[in-house]
């Protein structure tokens, strides 16, 4: 509070009332901030529902969709949920391990100057837009060869990799020194005291991280866009060739003009984000119950 | 990173010098190759970019950034125009987030009674999840028609001598929707960071402002936010940086191509990100498929650089306050 404003000290009844007046109005913005907050959500999530769940049915799991379809054939997105699961399972499969890799060197291995480095790479990589990563994996494996279900992986897992190193690092660095200490001085090498030791200590941990970052790209259209979106007929497994996946399937529908497509864009929409909350939503509460138990196994 | 985040060096050398086993070397050798992948990794993806847009840049040079039009025709391409809509979008999303952000923040650290606290923050933040081709569905499907209805003709009767709300849009896409659909992906980041940095507040100062009579709005204002105020600078960054370099929900809402630089927000534009989702494999030349790659190399530079500048933001700001917070 500067001197000119303590000059208005004649009168302080007056300028009491002003100054709690403002607090009140600053309070009661607050609360509608926060109301506004919570209102975006309910109405984002309640609009899916309401017009997602009233299409769900079996078909919509079952059948492939068939672009054009002239007659009013019940349509499904078999092949995009298909697709979805191998785009998504092989990107994990790349990113888990080297994303674990580097958070144990990081963590375990290197030095000062070389762990910030890393760091920085990693916010860096955490930092580019899924759009660039697309038009880098259409650039890698792309160009020339053309699309296909392990490129929508690739791009996928260049994403995923930022997201399970820096949580595995925060999770590594909660397993106590002592136990590190502990593992060393029965005399076992480092490489057992870390994998055998560490590792598993921090296991739940790592696997919330993993299973977040697995939440994160399961919806991720972008870089999919780019190097995995011009596919063929009918449900298909094999990742050499492009398979359609769940969130280019909506990005698609949701530009048609029809109203059966944009019925199936808002069941597909459902069945995503309830499957991304559910996930995510688990994952959040293992992640507090495992760190819960790192923290009292620290103490 | 905390007090617990380095491993200690005794644990890290117990003998000093002893010799290394090959298990040692084969695990530590994994992982740091593995460390290194990233950053090669890193550098592969600006590589390949400026590999990718080396024709455009040799045709067009720098000048392709100041250029405005996209003329597939005429093999003539310039990035103003989506260099033009991403500022507007983003700095746009950034003027309705932060206060509602900073809001919702200041609400969960100072006003929430107890019980709702844990339900706003989750309720906020599961905002944060929600795929951006969802919230672009809706944008499309829910939020134009609304916005084309009653929204955009309101401002345009009130507001409608500042050029900015010009005539509303005849489908409810264009700049404005892209805001509104930016802005709710935005949210949910800046709250999410200025809520931690709220609550590190030390207790004394907020004490020390209530004890001496101030209100709790003029605690807030003389305390909590001039003690984190670099660190709400870094989460806008941030929240700035999601908003430049999303590109599906813009596809989805900011409407068909407009190749010129208009003031009227509810017009159809394109941004940088959005004009590479919609068009990169529309490309009908070598040349142009090399110009939306030079775009996607702009939206790196932009995006590394946003990045750049949180970083050093947050790490001045946490100098600053190395000595007051202990």
């Amino acid at each position: 509070m500067s001197a000119a404003e303590l000059g208005s000290f004649r009168r302080p009844k007056d300028r009491l009332r002003r100054r709690r007046a403002v607090n009140l109005c600053m309070e009661l913005l607050g609360w509608l901030a926060a109301a506004l907050g919570v209102a975006l959500l309910v109405i984002l999530l309640g609009s899916v529902a309401r017009r997602g769940a009233s299409q769900l049915s079996l078909d919509l799991f079952t059948k492939s969709y068939v672009p054009y379809a002239t007659t009013n054939v019940s349509q499904g997105l078999a092949n995009a949920f298909v697709g979805s699961l191998v785009v998504v399972g092989i990107a994990t499969a790349m990113a888990l391990p080297f994303g674990i890799l580097v958070a144990i060197y990081v963590n375990e291995f290197a030095p000062r100057a070389v762990r910030n480095g890393v760091n920085f790479v990693l916010d860096m990589l955490n930092g580019i837009p899924a759009i660039v990563i697309g038009v880098f994996v259409y650039g890698l494996i792309v160009y020339g060869r053309g699309q296909s279900a392990l490129a929508g992986s690739f791009a996928l897992a260049v994403i995923m990799l930022p997201l399970v190193a820096r949580s595995t690092i925060e999770v590594l660095a909660l397993v106590p020194d002592s136990l590190r200490e502990a593992a060393l001085g029965i005399g076992s090498p480092r490489w057992r005291a870390t994998l055998g030791i560490v590792v598993p200590q921090a296991l739940g941990g790592i696997l919330t991280g993993a299973t977040l970052a697995v939440a994160r790209v399961a919806g991720e259209t972008a870089p999919l866009l780019l190097v995995d979106s011009i596919v063929g007929q009918g449900t298909q497994w094999s990742p050499r060739i492009a398979l359609q996946t769940v969130p280019v399937a909506i990005y698609e529908l949701s530009d048609s003009p029809f109203a059966s497509d944009q019925a199936l864009a808002w069941a597909a929409a459902f069945v995503l984000i309830v499957s991304i909350l559910l996930v995510s939503l688990t994952a959040r509460w293992l992640a507090t119950r495992s760190r819960r138990k790192l923290v009292r196994a620290a103490r | 990173m905390s007090a617990l985040g380095t491993t200690t060096d005794v644990a890290r050398r117990p003998f000093g010098r002893r010799r290394a086993r090959f298990g040692d070397v084969l695990l530590q050798g994994t992982a740091g190759v593995a460390a290194l992948g990233a950053a090669v990794l890193l550098g592969l993806i600006a590589w390949q970019l400026v590999r990718g847009a080396r024709l455009s840049l040799s045709t067009f040079g720098l000048g392709f950034v100041g250029d405005v039009g996209w003329d597939p025709v005429h093999l003539h391409f310039g990035a103003a125009t989506f260099i033009y809509g991403t500022a507007v979008t983003s700095f746009g999303a950034l003027l309705i987030a932060t206060p509602l952000a900073l809001g919702i923040a200041l609400f969960v650290s100072e006003l929430s009674p107890s019980w709702l606290r844990g339900p706003v923050t989750a309720l906020v933040e599961t905002l944060a999840a929600v795929p951006s081709v969802i919230i672009g569905l809706w944008g499309i499907l829910v939020l134009a028609p609304l916005l084309r209805d009653h929204v955009e003709p309101e401002l345009h009767s009130v507001l409608g001598f500042i050029p900015l709300f010009g005539p509303p849009s005849s489908v409810g896409t264009g700049y404005f929707t892209a805001i509104v659909v930016l802005t709710i992906m935005i949210v949910p980041i800046i709250s999410s960071i200025a809520r931690e940095l709220f609550l590190g507040v030390p207790h004394e100062l907020k004490e020390g402002a209530l004890a001496l009579g101030a209100t709790r709005w003029e605690m807030v204002r003389g305390v909590v936010l001039p003690y984190t105020r670099g660190g709400v600078a870094a989460a806008m960054i941030l929240g700035l940086g999601r908003a430049l370099g999303e590109a599906i929900a813009v596809a989805q809402v900011i409407g068909a191509f407009n190749n010129s630089i208009g003031k009227n927000l509810f017009a159809n534009g394109n941004t940088l990100g959005a004009w590479i989702a919609l068009q990169f494999l529309n490309a009908a030349s070598a040349l142009e498929k090399s110009s939306l790659i030079y775009l996607g190399l702009i939206l790196l530079v932009f995006s590394l650089v946003v990045n750049l500048v949180a970083q050093a933001i947050v790490r001045r700001s946490a100098r600053r306050l190395g000595g007051t917070s202990g």
